[in-house]
């Protein structure tokens, strides 16, 4: 409580559930432009941790840290810590497979993108990967998956039907679904409600807010309301700094920067 | 108060300023469609001198062969020296098995090397110079893949004037065709699904192997069918390696009398476009019926297997939605 810069450090100390990952002075750079400046944050276990800022802060980035996906364009470089618990791995070192870390850290993009695959093959792609080929184990695990993304009973009789034949609500949670079938530690989601209508983006929500007992979350989403309504924790992000940090109740309610307070009332954004 | 005045101004536009003014906004229209009328017709004009040139060429063709084309023993007759009894069945089969060399050895190369420029290779000077040569290989006059494979093939390698040597050298030819088209074929790929892949924790090569080449296959198959339909109908090349223009015996049939699997490989040939060569080069009227009958067979050929390559193209991106 004494030092204000060991907790602006590991903020931690304020939270009342387990760390899962934890950003450590992470920057990011596309080529020889840095997007990402100094971020530290801790994201919590089991909890959902919303990232939100106006377009171009750079929420979108460090979301795609957690799982690599910068690594497959050449030209981006990371620098800093992301680390992995339980074991404190680095999963941005360049030693550490990318491929691994996509395993662990499954991702849900804006627009829904299911393969053009049936919904079963859709759903059972990460198994497949991994080389689970038993068939009753490929089928009880993709059952498994499309009932904790709600979708089961709405597709158990087209399970061979195309996965983009779905509505644009169904085929994000059939992408959420292919994400959870192979059992993430965290699962990130980049905007996953902004090319749905508000039914299937309340759908959508519902579900968050149940996987959250299942697998840490981290959302990154333009909507201030959506950030408060289903979010535990809240960064808020601004021309790629991390401005502040807190719990979702706190934040909202009484942010202590200008700048999040301006952000928050529609100032800018 | 707005109301009025847009009647105040609609007022003006209908007085007598306004009327000369409509008047020749009109005339300029007349004058502008004359304009359009003229160039459509020259347009018009453009289209059909290749389109009644093609026709008419093919329906002479028709006129002078159809008659060959219609006969069985045309198919299954030697060349023989008399018009009556010539036919084109070593040419047909040499065509065939010239065909199944080249896709056998351009497909999987051609495939490969586009997987490997697009999704493999590092984005520098060097992958950039080798993209520019396989574009413009495909434009290399066919008879240098010829005299090429003449050297390698032949020379070099010692593969003799065989129907081997045709099939690597149209396969050579056609291969930029087939990279180009797989290349273009994987660009149009959305980044999404690739990402939507790798976020999965697939393998570029699970990626490549699971969601791009099934994605692709229609183009790619397409790219194929196309180089093929080229190559079924070249003649330069295949002469230049020193394909026979009479040939009375088929390749040997593996396993029998004493073939070994391959040995057809080894076997002189002759294909079609030659044959028609060969018959078209001769004084007797006859034999130019029965070049016209070859004609037919190599278009009809040629049509049908691009109209394969659009069947399927439909077919499979019917199945594609992203």
């Amino acid at each position: 409580m004494t030092n204000e810069a060991d907790k602006q450090e590991t903020p931690s100390g304020e939270m009342e559930a387990p760390l899962k990952a934890e950003v450590r002075r992470f920057n990011f750079y596309y080529g020889n432009a840095q997007a990402l400046k100094e971020i530290s944050m801790p994201v919590a276990e089991r909890r959902v941790t919303a990232l939100i800022g106006p377009s171009g802060c750079g929420k979108s980035t460090l979301l795609r840290s957690f799982n690599r996906m910068h690594d497959l364009y050449p030209g981006n470089r990371y620098e800093g810590e992301i680390l992995l618990y339980p074991e404190g791995i680095n999963l941005v070192a360049p030693d550490v497979d990318p491929i691994e870390i996509r395993m662990r850290v499954a991702m849900v993009f804006q627009k829904p993108n299911p393969f053009p695959k049936s919904v079963f093959d859709n759903v059972a792609y990460g198994l497949v990967v991994r080389g689970i080929t038993n068939k009753t184990e490929v089928a009880d695990r993709v059952e498994a998956a499309l009932k904790g993304a709600a979708l089961w009973e709405e597709v158990k009789d087209r399970l061979e039907e195309l996965g983009t034949s779905l509505s644009g609500g169904q085929q994000q949670r059939l992408c959420i679904a292919r994400a959870l079938a192979a059992d993430p530690e965290i699962l990130l989601l980049d905007e996953p409600t902004s090319a749905l209508d508000p039914i299937a983006t309340a759908a959508i929500e519902d579900l968050i807010t149940e996987l959250r007992e299942r697998v840490t979350i981290l959302i990154v989403t333009h909507n201030m309301q959506q950030a408060a309504r289903i979010s535990d924790y809240t960064a808020f992000m601004y021309l790629g700094e991390l401005i502040e940090f807190g719990a979702t109740d706190e934040l909202f309610v009484r942010p202590k920067k200008k700048q999040t307070e301006d952000y928050l009332t529609g100032r800018f954004g | 108060m707005a109301q009025t005045a847009l009647d105040e101004q609609r007022k003006t536009a209908s007085s007598e300023g306004g009327k000369s003014a409509l008047l020749q906004l009109r005339q300029g229209i007349v004058r502008r469609r004359r304009w359009d009328l003229f160039f459509a017709a020259v347009g018009f004009v453009a289209t059909m001198v290749g389109v009644v040139t093609l026709v008419v060429l093919f329906i002479d063709l028709i006129l002078d062969g159809y008659e060959h084309v219609l006969r069985k023993e045309f198919y299954f007759n030697f060349p023989s020296r008399r018009p009556s009894e010539a036919g084109i069945y070593s040419s047909w089969v040499g065509t065939a098995l010239v065909m199944l060399v080249t896709f056998v050895a351009a497909a999987p190369l051609g495939v490969a090397a586009a997987v490997y420029l697009e999704e493999y290779a590092p984005k520098n000077w060097l992958t950039e110079l080798i993209e520019i040569n396989v574009t413009n290989l495909a434009a290399v006059p066919s008879i240098v893949y010829g005299l090429l494979a003449l050297g390698l093939f032949v020379y070099i390698l010692n593969f003799g004037q065989s129907i081997l040597t045709a099939g690597l050298t149209l396969a050579l030819m056609i291969l930029p065709v087939i990279i180009v088209a797989t290349r273009e074929s994987l660009r149009s790929i959305p980044v999404h699904i690739r990402e939507a892949a790798f976020a999965c924790g697939a393998t570029r090569w699970q990626v490549v192997k699971d969601h791009l080449l099934p994605y692709a296959s229609g183009g790619i198959l397409t790219g194929v069918i196309i180089g093929m339909a080229r190559a079924i109908g070249e003649t330069a090349p295949v002469i230049t390696i020193g394909a026979l223009t009479f040939i009375a015996f088929l390749p040997p049939i593996p396993f029998q009398n004493g073939a070994g699997a391959f040995e057809w490989l080894f076997s002189p040939f002759t294909v079609l476009p030659i044959q028609m060569f060969n018959w078209l080069s001769r004084p007797q009227p006859a034999f130019h019926d029965l070049a016209a009958g070859v004609g037919i067979v190599i278009i009809v050929a040629t049509l049908l297997m691009n109209g394969f390559a659009i069947w399927l193209r439909y077919r499979i991106r019917q199945k594609l939605t992203w």
